[in-house]
Protein backbone atom coordinates (compact mmCIF):
# COMPACT_ATOMS: atom_id res chain seq x y z
CA UNK A 1 0.00 0.00 0.00
CA UNK A 2 3.12 2.49 -0.64
CA UNK A 3 1.43 3.98 -3.18
CA UNK A 4 -1.66 5.33 -1.20
CA UNK A 5 -1.80 9.03 -1.43
CA UNK A 6 -1.85 10.65 2.11
CA UNK A 7 -2.79 14.35 3.10
CA UNK A 8 -3.50 15.51 6.03
CA UNK A 9 -7.22 16.59 6.38
CA UNK A 10 -6.23 20.89 7.82
CA UNK A 11 -4.29 20.75 4.46
CA UNK A 12 -7.33 19.89 2.57
CA UNK A 13 -8.72 22.42 4.85
CA UNK A 14 -6.96 25.22 3.74
CA UNK A 15 -6.72 24.32 -0.04
CA UNK A 16 -10.84 23.96 0.20
CA UNK A 17 -11.17 27.69 1.15
CA UNK A 18 -8.67 28.79 -1.12
CA UNK A 19 -10.46 27.29 -4.03
CA UNK A 20 -14.02 27.84 -3.23
CA UNK A 21 -12.87 31.74 -2.45
CA UNK A 22 -13.83 33.12 -5.75
CA UNK A 23 -17.24 30.96 -5.28
CA UNK A 24 -18.13 32.47 -2.10
CA UNK A 25 -17.06 36.17 -1.90
CA UNK A 26 -18.57 36.74 1.42
CA UNK A 27 -16.14 34.16 2.57
CA UNK A 28 -13.51 35.25 5.16
CA UNK A 29 -11.29 33.69 7.54
CA UNK A 30 -9.92 33.91 10.95
CA UNK A 31 -7.55 32.60 12.70
CA UNK A 32 -5.59 33.05 16.56
CA UNK A 33 -2.06 33.02 15.57
CA UNK A 34 -2.05 29.58 13.83
CA UNK A 35 -1.93 29.76 10.04
CA UNK A 36 0.42 28.09 9.22
CA UNK A 37 -0.50 25.38 11.23
CA UNK A 38 -4.31 25.55 10.55
CA UNK A 39 -3.55 25.48 7.39
CA UNK A 40 -5.13 28.65 6.56
CA UNK A 41 -2.04 30.22 5.22
CA UNK A 42 -2.64 29.06 1.83
CA UNK A 43 -5.90 31.08 1.98
CA UNK A 44 -4.06 34.32 3.33
CA UNK A 45 -1.69 33.98 0.85
CA UNK A 46 -3.90 34.07 -2.00
CA UNK A 47 -6.76 36.27 -0.41
CA UNK A 48 -4.73 38.30 2.43
CA UNK A 49 -7.66 40.92 2.81
CA UNK A 50 -9.96 38.83 3.40
CA UNK A 51 -7.90 36.78 5.91
CA UNK A 52 -7.88 38.31 9.63
CA UNK A 53 -5.72 37.03 12.32
CA UNK A 54 -6.99 37.95 15.53
CA UNK A 55 -3.43 37.12 17.74
CA UNK A 56 -4.15 34.43 20.75
CA UNK A 57 -7.44 35.46 21.71
CA UNK A 58 -9.83 32.32 20.61
CA UNK A 59 -12.84 33.46 22.67
CA UNK A 60 -13.04 37.22 20.96
CA UNK A 61 -12.44 35.66 17.69
CA UNK A 62 -15.79 33.84 17.85
CA UNK A 63 -17.36 36.69 19.05
CA UNK A 64 -15.85 38.46 16.19
CA UNK A 65 -16.90 35.92 13.93
CA UNK A 66 -20.61 36.61 15.07
CA UNK A 67 -20.38 40.20 14.56
CA UNK A 68 -19.24 39.71 11.27
CA UNK A 69 -21.74 37.49 10.15
CA UNK A 70 -24.26 39.62 11.32
CA UNK A 71 -23.21 42.01 8.43
CA UNK A 72 -23.21 39.52 6.02
CA UNK A 73 -19.92 37.44 5.68
CA UNK A 74 -19.31 33.93 6.25
CA UNK A 75 -16.70 33.81 8.66
CA UNK A 76 -14.90 30.21 8.98
CA UNK A 77 -13.04 30.40 12.66
CA UNK A 78 -10.01 28.30 12.52
CA UNK A 79 -7.35 27.56 15.81
CA UNK A 80 -6.70 23.78 17.41
CA UNK A 81 -10.01 21.90 18.13
CA UNK A 82 -8.50 22.41 21.75
CA UNK A 83 -9.09 26.07 22.04
CA UNK A 84 -11.69 26.60 19.41
CA UNK A 85 -14.30 23.99 20.55
CA UNK A 86 -12.23 24.16 24.28
CA UNK A 87 -11.71 27.44 25.29
CA UNK A 88 -14.11 29.37 23.24
CA UNK A 89 -17.03 27.07 24.19
CA UNK A 90 -19.28 29.31 25.84
CA UNK A 91 -18.22 32.08 22.72
CA UNK A 92 -19.56 29.44 20.46
CA UNK A 93 -22.69 28.48 22.51
CA UNK A 94 -23.32 32.01 23.26
CA UNK A 95 -22.31 34.24 20.76
CA UNK A 96 -22.94 31.57 18.08
CA UNK A 97 -24.95 28.92 18.73
CA UNK A 98 -28.05 30.55 21.06
CA UNK A 99 -28.62 33.11 17.75
CA UNK A 100 -27.87 30.81 15.87
CA UNK A 101 -25.38 32.73 13.31
CA UNK A 102 -24.02 31.53 9.93
CA UNK A 103 -20.46 30.91 11.42
CA UNK A 104 -18.01 28.24 10.32
CA UNK A 105 -15.54 26.42 12.79
CA UNK A 106 -12.49 24.65 11.34
CA UNK A 107 -10.85 23.36 13.95
CA UNK A 108 -7.73 21.39 13.13
CA UNK A 109 -5.26 19.26 15.56
CA UNK A 110 -8.33 17.08 17.33
CA UNK A 111 -7.61 14.05 18.87
CA UNK A 112 -4.26 12.30 19.71
CA UNK A 113 -2.85 12.65 16.46
CA UNK A 114 -1.91 15.86 17.13
CA UNK A 115 1.29 13.42 18.25
CA UNK A 116 4.43 14.97 20.10
CA UNK A 117 2.48 17.90 21.94
CA UNK A 118 0.72 15.97 24.12
CA UNK A 119 -2.23 15.76 25.89
CA UNK A 120 -2.94 19.52 26.72
CA UNK A 121 -3.34 20.03 23.00
CA UNK A 122 -4.75 16.65 22.19
CA UNK A 123 -8.61 17.11 22.11
CA UNK A 124 -10.57 14.09 23.28
CA UNK A 125 -13.59 16.04 23.83
CA UNK A 126 -14.66 18.30 20.46
CA UNK A 127 -17.05 16.55 19.47
CA UNK A 128 -19.04 16.06 22.66
CA UNK A 129 -18.92 19.74 23.37
CA UNK A 130 -20.67 20.46 19.76
CA UNK A 131 -22.86 18.47 19.29
CA UNK A 132 -24.54 19.52 22.61
CA UNK A 133 -25.60 22.74 20.95
CA UNK A 134 -28.64 22.76 19.51
CA UNK A 135 -28.84 23.66 15.51
CA UNK A 136 -25.04 22.94 15.28
CA UNK A 137 -23.81 21.09 12.27
CA UNK A 138 -21.01 18.60 13.26
CA UNK A 139 -18.72 16.89 10.33
CA UNK A 140 -15.41 14.69 10.87
CA UNK A 141 -14.29 14.03 7.55
CA UNK A 142 -12.02 10.86 6.93
CA UNK A 143 -9.62 12.21 4.62
CA UNK A 144 -8.69 14.42 1.79
CA UNK A 145 -11.78 14.18 -0.84
CA UNK A 146 -14.02 13.92 2.38
CA UNK A 147 -12.56 17.19 4.20
CA UNK A 148 -13.14 19.78 0.48
CA UNK A 149 -16.54 18.56 0.15
CA UNK A 150 -17.50 19.43 3.78
CA UNK A 151 -16.26 22.99 3.60
CA UNK A 152 -18.22 23.25 0.64
CA UNK A 153 -20.96 21.70 2.26
CA UNK A 154 -20.36 24.41 5.03
CA UNK A 155 -20.78 27.24 2.96
CA UNK A 156 -23.49 26.21 1.36
CA UNK A 157 -25.45 25.58 4.52
CA UNK A 158 -26.98 27.93 6.07
CA UNK A 159 -26.58 28.31 10.38
CA UNK A 160 -23.19 27.24 12.08
CA UNK A 161 -21.16 24.39 11.37
CA UNK A 162 -18.67 23.00 13.44
CA UNK A 163 -15.76 20.85 10.65
CA UNK A 164 -12.73 18.31 12.68
CA UNK A 165 -9.69 18.47 11.04
CA UNK A 166 -6.17 16.50 11.46
CA UNK A 167 -3.01 16.99 11.94
CA UNK A 168 -1.47 13.89 10.50
CA UNK A 169 -1.41 12.70 7.18
CA UNK A 170 -4.37 10.10 5.93
CA UNK A 171 -5.12 8.10 3.15
CA UNK A 172 -7.35 9.29 0.51
CA UNK A 173 -10.07 6.86 0.87
CA UNK A 174 -12.85 8.51 -1.06
CA UNK A 175 -11.36 9.15 -4.58
CA UNK A 176 -14.02 7.41 -6.35
CA UNK A 177 -16.41 8.45 -9.18
CA UNK A 178 -19.33 6.67 -6.85
CA UNK A 179 -18.37 9.61 -3.79
CA UNK A 180 -21.36 11.72 -3.05
CA UNK A 181 -21.43 14.23 -0.13
CA UNK A 182 -24.26 15.34 1.59
CA UNK A 183 -24.35 16.96 5.56
CA UNK A 184 -26.23 14.28 7.84
CA UNK A 185 -25.75 11.18 5.33
CA UNK A 186 -23.41 8.09 6.01
CA UNK A 187 -21.43 6.09 3.38
CA UNK A 188 -21.84 2.44 3.60
CA UNK A 189 -18.01 2.24 3.01
CA UNK A 190 -18.01 -1.68 2.21
CA UNK A 191 -20.95 -4.04 3.05
CA UNK A 192 -21.35 -7.04 5.32
CA UNK A 193 -23.89 -9.36 7.66
CA UNK A 194 -21.54 -10.14 11.18
CA UNK A 195 -20.89 -6.80 12.76
CA UNK A 196 -21.47 -3.47 12.00
CA UNK A 197 -18.47 -0.90 12.60
CA UNK A 198 -19.17 2.75 12.77
CA UNK A 199 -16.18 5.54 12.28
CA UNK A 200 -15.27 8.78 11.75
CA UNK A 201 -12.33 10.55 11.12
CA UNK A 202 -9.00 8.74 10.38
CA UNK A 203 -10.46 5.90 11.82
CA UNK A 204 -12.33 5.03 8.84
CA UNK A 205 -9.34 3.90 7.27
CA UNK A 206 -8.70 2.09 10.50
CA UNK A 207 -11.94 0.41 10.51
CA UNK A 208 -11.67 -0.74 6.77
CA UNK A 209 -8.34 -2.34 7.31
CA UNK A 210 -9.58 -4.05 10.43
CA UNK A 211 -12.90 -5.37 8.20
CA UNK A 212 -9.97 -7.03 5.83
CA UNK A 213 -8.25 -8.96 8.72
CA UNK A 214 -11.41 -9.68 9.80
CA UNK A 215 -12.50 -11.28 6.47
CA UNK A 216 -9.44 -13.55 6.70
CA UNK A 217 -10.81 -14.74 10.15
CA UNK A 218 -14.21 -15.42 7.97
CA UNK A 219 -15.98 -12.86 9.96
CA UNK A 220 -17.50 -10.52 7.51
CA UNK A 221 -17.95 -6.75 8.81
CA UNK A 222 -20.06 -3.98 7.24
CA UNK A 223 -18.01 -0.69 7.84
CA UNK A 224 -20.19 2.68 7.36
CA UNK A 225 -18.70 5.80 7.89
CA UNK A 226 -20.23 8.88 9.57
CA UNK A 227 -18.96 12.23 8.88
CA UNK A 228 -21.60 13.86 9.54
CA UNK A 229 -22.01 13.15 13.92
CA UNK A 230 -24.99 15.43 13.80
CA UNK A 231 -27.58 15.31 12.60
CA UNK A 232 -27.06 12.28 12.59
CA UNK A 233 -27.58 9.33 9.78
CA UNK A 234 -30.19 7.41 11.83
CA UNK A 235 -31.75 5.12 9.03
CA UNK A 236 -27.86 3.86 7.99
CA UNK A 237 -27.09 3.22 11.41
CA UNK A 238 -30.71 1.21 12.34
CA UNK A 239 -30.00 -0.62 9.11
CA UNK A 240 -26.90 -1.96 9.49
CA UNK A 241 -27.84 -3.02 12.96
CA UNK A 242 -30.79 -4.94 12.09
CA UNK A 243 -28.98 -6.96 9.77
CA UNK A 244 -25.82 -7.97 11.90
CA UNK A 245 -27.02 -7.02 15.16
CA UNK A 246 -23.47 -6.27 16.49
CA UNK A 247 -22.59 -2.83 16.50
CA UNK A 248 -18.69 -0.93 16.95
CA UNK A 249 -17.92 2.45 16.65
CA UNK A 250 -14.19 3.57 16.05
CA UNK A 251 -13.18 7.50 17.00
CA UNK A 252 -10.33 9.37 17.44
CA UNK A 253 -12.36 10.81 20.46
CA UNK A 254 -12.83 10.04 24.24
CA UNK A 255 -15.84 7.38 24.30
CA UNK A 256 -17.73 9.59 26.12
CA UNK A 257 -20.03 12.33 24.43
CA UNK A 258 -18.68 11.41 20.36
CA UNK A 259 -19.65 9.26 17.29
CA UNK A 260 -19.99 6.33 20.19
CA UNK A 261 -22.56 8.14 22.20
CA UNK A 262 -24.62 9.17 19.69
CA UNK A 263 -24.67 5.98 17.90
CA UNK A 264 -25.66 4.39 21.19
CA UNK A 265 -28.44 7.52 21.77
CA UNK A 266 -29.87 6.29 18.10
CA UNK A 267 -29.95 2.46 18.83
CA UNK A 268 -31.26 2.83 22.50
CA UNK A 269 -33.92 4.68 21.30
CA UNK A 270 -34.97 2.67 18.66
CA UNK A 271 -33.45 -1.07 18.15
CA UNK A 272 -31.11 -1.46 21.43
CA UNK A 273 -28.18 -4.29 19.99
CA UNK A 274 -24.87 -4.46 22.20
CA UNK A 275 -22.00 -1.70 21.22
CA UNK A 276 -18.74 -1.58 21.87
CA UNK A 277 -17.74 1.73 22.00
CA UNK A 278 -13.53 2.51 20.50
CA UNK A 279 -12.02 5.33 21.24
CA UNK A 280 -10.13 7.46 24.06
CA UNK A 281 -11.52 5.21 27.30
CA UNK A 282 -11.67 8.27 29.60
CA UNK A 283 -7.70 9.13 29.39
CA UNK A 284 -5.95 11.64 28.46
CA UNK A 285 -3.25 11.22 25.52
CA UNK A 286 0.36 11.87 25.61
CA UNK A 287 3.16 12.49 23.79
CA UNK A 288 4.68 10.24 20.98
CA UNK A 289 4.56 10.43 16.89
CA UNK A 290 0.73 9.71 15.74
CA UNK A 291 1.65 6.44 14.51
CA UNK A 292 2.35 5.62 18.04
CA UNK A 293 -0.30 7.11 19.87
CA UNK A 294 -2.67 5.13 17.69
CA UNK A 295 -1.06 1.95 17.89
CA UNK A 296 -0.83 2.63 21.77
CA UNK A 297 -4.62 3.04 22.34
CA UNK A 298 -5.92 0.91 19.89
CA UNK A 299 -7.15 3.25 17.06
CA UNK A 300 -5.27 1.33 13.83
CA UNK A 301 -6.53 -1.77 12.02
CA UNK A 302 -4.88 -4.08 14.08
CA UNK A 303 -6.65 -2.62 17.16
CA UNK A 304 -9.79 -2.30 15.80
CA UNK A 305 -9.24 -5.54 14.43
CA UNK A 306 -8.79 -6.90 18.19
CA UNK A 307 -11.49 -5.05 19.94
CA UNK A 308 -13.82 -6.46 17.02
CA UNK A 309 -12.76 -10.26 17.57
CA UNK A 310 -12.95 -9.40 21.57
CA UNK A 311 -16.49 -7.95 21.38
CA UNK A 312 -17.83 -10.96 18.90
CA UNK B 1 -34.94 66.71 19.71
CA UNK B 2 -33.75 68.91 22.76
CA UNK B 3 -33.18 68.25 26.37
CA UNK B 4 -36.69 68.57 27.84
CA UNK B 5 -38.01 65.99 25.03
CA UNK B 6 -34.71 63.89 25.69
CA UNK B 7 -35.51 63.80 29.96
CA UNK B 8 -38.77 63.09 29.25
CA UNK B 9 -38.65 60.29 26.96
CA UNK B 10 -35.89 59.36 29.53
CA UNK B 11 -38.04 59.13 32.20
CA UNK B 12 -40.67 57.29 30.29
CA UNK B 13 -38.30 54.41 29.70
CA UNK B 14 -37.39 54.73 33.52
CA UNK B 15 -41.14 54.26 33.87
CA UNK B 16 -41.02 51.31 31.22
CA UNK B 17 -38.26 49.15 33.04
CA UNK B 18 -39.63 49.49 36.53
CA UNK B 19 -42.87 48.49 34.86
CA UNK B 20 -41.79 45.20 33.24
CA UNK B 21 -39.56 44.17 36.36
CA UNK B 22 -42.25 44.63 38.79
CA UNK B 23 -44.44 42.24 36.49
CA UNK B 24 -41.69 39.81 35.93
CA UNK B 25 -40.88 39.92 39.93
CA UNK B 26 -37.15 39.88 38.59
CA UNK B 27 -34.72 41.48 36.75
CA UNK B 28 -31.85 44.17 36.95
CA UNK B 29 -33.61 47.85 37.26
CA UNK B 30 -29.98 49.29 38.71
CA UNK B 31 -28.09 49.05 36.01
CA UNK B 32 -31.09 49.64 33.50
CA UNK B 33 -31.98 53.01 35.38
CA UNK B 34 -28.29 54.12 35.15
CA UNK B 35 -27.82 53.55 31.25
CA UNK B 36 -31.46 55.11 30.57
CA UNK B 37 -30.16 58.54 29.18
CA UNK B 38 -27.69 56.73 27.32
CA UNK B 39 -29.95 54.74 26.17
CA UNK B 40 -32.69 57.34 25.19
CA UNK B 41 -29.56 59.72 23.68
CA UNK B 42 -28.64 56.55 20.84
CA UNK B 43 -32.21 55.44 20.00
CA UNK B 44 -33.86 58.70 19.84
CA UNK B 45 -31.07 61.30 18.65
CA UNK B 46 -28.05 59.43 18.21
CA UNK B 47 -28.40 56.20 15.92
CA UNK B 48 -29.20 55.75 12.08
CA UNK B 49 -32.19 54.02 12.77
CA UNK B 50 -35.63 52.93 11.55
CA UNK B 51 -38.63 51.12 13.70
CA UNK B 52 -40.43 50.89 11.20
CA UNK B 53 -37.72 49.01 9.27
CA UNK B 54 -35.64 47.15 12.53
CA UNK B 55 -33.50 45.22 9.58
CA UNK B 56 -32.74 48.47 7.32
CA UNK B 57 -28.91 47.33 5.88
CA UNK B 58 -27.55 50.20 6.94
CA UNK B 59 -28.40 50.72 9.89
CA UNK B 60 -26.59 51.68 12.75
CA UNK B 61 -26.22 48.90 15.12
CA UNK B 62 -26.29 48.40 18.72
CA UNK B 63 -24.99 45.47 21.10
CA UNK B 64 -26.02 45.49 24.84
CA UNK B 65 -23.04 43.36 26.56
CA UNK B 66 -24.01 43.88 29.64
CA UNK B 67 -27.22 41.98 28.63
CA UNK B 68 -29.04 42.17 31.99
CA UNK B 69 -29.88 45.24 31.58
CA UNK B 70 -32.05 44.21 29.23
CA UNK B 71 -35.51 45.74 30.67
CA UNK B 72 -33.74 49.28 29.54
CA UNK B 73 -32.50 48.20 26.24
CA UNK B 74 -37.07 46.62 25.88
CA UNK B 75 -38.13 49.89 27.25
CA UNK B 76 -36.20 52.30 24.67
CA UNK B 77 -36.77 50.07 22.20
CA UNK B 78 -40.81 49.75 22.76
CA UNK B 79 -40.80 53.79 23.95
CA UNK B 80 -39.01 53.77 20.39
CA UNK B 81 -41.78 52.38 18.73
CA UNK B 82 -40.53 48.73 17.89
CA UNK B 83 -43.30 46.60 19.94
CA UNK B 84 -46.12 47.70 21.91
CA UNK B 85 -44.95 49.65 25.47
CA UNK B 86 -47.61 47.39 26.95
CA UNK B 87 -45.90 43.98 26.33
CA UNK B 88 -43.05 45.13 28.41
CA UNK B 89 -45.27 43.14 31.41
CA UNK B 90 -44.86 40.11 29.73
CA UNK B 91 -40.70 40.50 30.57
CA UNK B 92 -39.32 36.89 31.58
CA UNK B 93 -42.82 35.49 31.12
CA UNK B 94 -42.98 32.08 29.55
CA UNK B 95 -43.66 32.60 26.23
CA UNK B 96 -43.05 36.15 26.29
CA UNK B 97 -40.74 37.27 23.24
CA UNK B 98 -39.17 39.24 26.04
CA UNK B 99 -36.37 36.76 26.88
CA UNK B 100 -34.66 37.65 30.27
CA UNK B 101 -31.46 38.83 28.39
CA UNK B 102 -31.74 40.05 25.13
CA UNK B 103 -32.28 37.30 22.43
CA UNK B 104 -32.07 37.94 18.37
CA UNK B 105 -35.45 37.28 17.68
CA UNK B 106 -36.81 40.70 18.93
CA UNK B 107 -37.37 43.54 17.03
CA UNK B 108 -34.28 45.79 16.76
CA UNK B 109 -32.04 43.45 18.95
CA UNK B 110 -28.93 42.79 16.84
CA UNK B 111 -27.20 40.32 18.56
CA UNK B 112 -28.07 38.08 21.65
CA UNK B 113 -25.99 38.91 24.71
CA UNK B 114 -26.47 38.47 28.86
CA UNK B 115 -22.94 36.13 29.38
CA UNK B 116 -20.59 39.49 30.14
CA UNK B 117 -17.88 40.39 27.92
CA UNK B 118 -19.18 38.79 24.61
CA UNK B 119 -21.16 41.81 23.30
CA UNK B 120 -18.30 43.82 22.65
CA UNK B 121 -16.66 41.20 20.84
CA UNK B 122 -19.46 40.93 18.36
CA UNK B 123 -19.86 44.57 17.92
CA UNK B 124 -16.33 44.56 17.13
CA UNK B 125 -17.24 42.00 14.45
CA UNK B 126 -19.57 44.20 13.16
CA UNK B 127 -17.79 47.41 12.36
CA UNK B 128 -14.69 45.77 11.05
CA UNK B 129 -17.60 43.66 8.60
CA UNK B 130 -18.98 47.68 7.87
CA UNK B 131 -15.04 48.17 7.18
CA UNK B 132 -14.51 45.71 4.88
CA UNK B 133 -17.98 46.27 3.18
CA UNK B 134 -17.50 49.56 2.94
CA UNK B 135 -20.29 51.06 4.60
CA UNK B 136 -20.39 53.50 6.70
CA UNK B 137 -23.05 52.39 9.67
CA UNK B 138 -21.51 52.71 13.37
CA UNK B 139 -21.58 50.64 15.86
CA UNK B 140 -22.48 51.14 19.42
CA UNK B 141 -21.81 48.65 22.29
CA UNK B 142 -23.00 48.85 25.87
CA UNK B 143 -21.13 47.03 28.95
CA UNK B 144 -21.18 47.47 32.44
CA UNK B 145 -18.46 48.54 34.74
CA UNK B 146 -18.48 45.39 36.18
CA UNK B 147 -18.05 43.48 33.03
CA UNK B 148 -15.06 45.05 32.11
CA UNK B 149 -13.48 42.49 34.74
CA UNK B 150 -13.98 39.76 32.24
CA UNK B 151 -10.54 39.21 29.89
CA UNK B 152 -12.87 38.96 26.77
CA UNK B 153 -13.36 42.46 26.68
CA UNK B 154 -9.89 43.51 26.62
CA UNK B 155 -9.15 40.54 23.88
CA UNK B 156 -11.62 42.57 22.02
CA UNK B 157 -10.49 46.02 22.87
CA UNK B 158 -7.05 45.07 21.79
CA UNK B 159 -8.33 43.86 18.83
CA UNK B 160 -10.25 47.19 17.96
CA UNK B 161 -7.54 49.61 18.50
CA UNK B 162 -5.22 47.69 16.17
CA UNK B 163 -7.65 47.33 13.30
CA UNK B 164 -8.19 51.54 13.69
CA UNK B 165 -12.05 50.83 14.19
CA UNK B 166 -13.32 53.96 14.18
CA UNK B 167 -16.98 53.17 13.49
CA UNK B 168 -16.89 51.66 16.92
CA UNK B 169 -17.93 53.67 19.93
CA UNK B 170 -17.81 51.11 23.72
CA UNK B 171 -19.64 52.62 26.37
CA UNK B 172 -18.60 51.75 29.79
CA UNK B 173 -21.61 52.35 32.36
CA UNK B 174 -19.43 53.60 35.21
CA UNK B 175 -22.11 53.15 37.85
CA UNK B 176 -19.32 51.86 40.65
CA UNK B 177 -21.51 48.72 41.57
CA UNK B 178 -21.28 45.11 41.19
CA UNK B 179 -23.57 42.41 42.62
CA UNK B 180 -21.51 41.88 45.62
CA UNK B 181 -20.80 45.30 46.14
CA UNK B 182 -18.55 48.49 44.89
CA UNK B 183 -16.51 47.17 41.93
CA UNK B 184 -13.45 49.03 43.62
CA UNK B 185 -13.87 46.44 46.62
CA UNK B 186 -14.80 43.25 44.60
CA UNK B 187 -11.89 43.60 42.01
CA UNK B 188 -11.12 47.22 41.11
CA UNK B 189 -10.92 47.90 36.90
CA UNK B 190 -9.87 51.17 37.80
CA UNK B 191 -8.18 53.49 36.18
CA UNK B 192 -11.06 52.64 33.62
CA UNK B 193 -10.26 55.68 31.55
CA UNK B 194 -6.35 54.58 31.00
CA UNK B 195 -6.51 51.04 30.73
CA UNK B 196 -9.27 52.16 27.22
CA UNK B 197 -6.29 54.46 26.52
CA UNK B 198 -3.29 51.93 26.78
CA UNK B 199 -5.54 49.46 24.14
CA UNK B 200 -5.20 52.28 22.01
CA UNK B 201 -9.13 53.75 22.09
CA UNK B 202 -9.89 57.11 22.14
CA UNK B 203 -11.47 58.12 25.40
CA UNK B 204 -14.53 60.73 26.87
CA UNK B 205 -15.26 60.87 30.41
CA UNK B 206 -19.15 61.99 30.61
CA UNK B 207 -21.83 62.91 33.13
CA UNK B 208 -24.24 60.29 32.21
CA UNK B 209 -26.96 62.20 33.08
CA UNK B 210 -26.58 65.59 31.36
CA UNK B 211 -27.71 65.40 27.40
CA UNK B 212 -25.50 68.30 26.96
CA UNK B 213 -22.47 66.04 28.08
CA UNK B 214 -23.82 62.57 26.20
CA UNK B 215 -24.61 65.23 22.88
CA UNK B 216 -20.98 66.50 22.48
CA UNK B 217 -19.53 63.09 23.63
CA UNK B 218 -21.31 61.00 20.83
CA UNK B 219 -20.42 64.00 18.84
CA UNK B 220 -16.45 63.90 19.78
CA UNK B 221 -17.06 59.87 19.21
CA UNK B 222 -18.39 60.31 15.49
CA UNK B 223 -15.58 62.72 14.63
CA UNK B 224 -12.95 60.87 16.04
CA UNK B 225 -10.55 59.05 13.21
CA UNK B 226 -8.19 56.82 13.10
CA UNK B 227 -8.92 54.92 16.52
CA UNK B 228 -12.30 53.61 18.38
CA UNK B 229 -13.60 55.85 21.14
CA UNK B 230 -14.38 54.84 24.75
CA UNK B 231 -17.25 56.92 26.00
CA UNK B 232 -17.09 56.03 30.15
CA UNK B 233 -20.79 57.09 31.53
CA UNK B 234 -20.43 58.19 34.87
CA UNK B 235 -23.64 57.28 36.17
CA UNK B 236 -25.78 57.07 39.56
CA UNK B 237 -26.84 52.95 39.72
CA UNK B 238 -30.58 52.79 40.32
CA UNK B 239 -30.77 56.50 38.44
CA UNK B 240 -34.54 58.10 39.09
CA UNK B 241 -35.66 55.87 42.17
CA UNK B 242 -35.02 57.08 45.46
CA UNK B 243 -34.43 54.00 47.23
CA UNK B 244 -32.90 52.51 44.22
CA UNK B 245 -29.96 55.11 43.75
CA UNK B 246 -26.51 53.96 44.53
CA UNK B 247 -27.16 50.70 46.21
CA UNK B 248 -26.18 47.65 45.15
CA UNK B 249 -28.76 45.47 46.09
CA UNK B 250 -31.36 46.52 43.35
CA UNK B 251 -28.78 45.00 41.06
CA UNK B 252 -31.17 42.55 40.50
CA UNK B 253 -33.91 42.42 42.55
CA UNK B 254 -37.32 43.34 41.52
CA UNK B 255 -39.92 45.36 43.85
CA UNK B 256 -42.66 44.38 45.38
CA UNK B 257 -46.28 46.09 45.05
CA UNK B 258 -45.29 49.03 47.54
CA UNK B 259 -42.03 49.41 46.33
CA UNK B 260 -43.03 49.17 42.88
CA UNK B 261 -45.73 52.12 44.02
CA UNK B 262 -42.90 54.52 45.60
CA UNK B 263 -40.95 54.50 42.33
CA UNK B 264 -43.46 54.98 40.21
CA UNK B 265 -44.34 58.44 42.12
CA UNK B 266 -41.04 58.96 42.05
CA UNK B 267 -40.96 59.17 38.44
CA UNK B 268 -44.11 60.84 38.63
CA UNK B 269 -43.09 63.64 40.23
CA UNK B 270 -40.32 64.13 37.64
CA UNK B 271 -42.40 64.06 34.85
CA UNK B 272 -44.45 66.65 36.18
CA UNK B 273 -41.16 68.81 36.93
CA UNK B 274 -40.58 68.58 33.46
CA UNK B 275 -43.83 69.59 32.29
CA UNK B 276 -43.89 72.58 34.26
CA UNK B 277 -40.30 73.31 33.29
CA UNK B 278 -41.88 72.79 29.55
CA UNK B 279 -44.35 74.82 30.25
CA UNK B 280 -42.30 77.75 31.85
Amino acid sequence: MADVKKIATRESYGNALKELAEEFPDLVVLDADLAAATKTGIFKKAYPDRHIDCGIAECNMMGVAAGLSLVGKIPFVSSFAMFAAGRAFEQVRNSVGYPHLNVKIGATHAGITVGEDGASHQCNEDIALMRTIPGMVVMCPSDDVEAKAAVRAALEHEGPVYIRFGRAAVPVINDNPDYKFEIGKGTVVKEGTDVTIVATGICVDSAIGAAEKLAADGISAEVINICTIKPLDEEIILNSAKKTGKVVTVEEHSVIGGLGSAVCDCLCANNPVPVKKIGMQDIFGESGSAAALVQKYGLDAEGVYKSVKEFL
Amino acid sequence: MNNLELQKRANDVRKGIVTAVHSAKAGHPGGSLSAADAYTFLYFEEMNIDPANPDMENRDRFVLSKGHTAPGLYSTLANRGYFPVEDLKTLRKLGSYLQGHPCIHIPGVDMASGSLGQGISAAVGMALGAKLNNKDFRVYTLLGDGEIQEGQVWEASMFAGHRKLDNLCVIVDNNGLQIDGRIEDVCSPYPIDKKFEAFNFHVINVDAHDFDALRAAFKEARETKGMPTCIILHSVKGKGVSFMENNADWHGTAPNDEQYAVAMADLDKIEKELEKAGEA
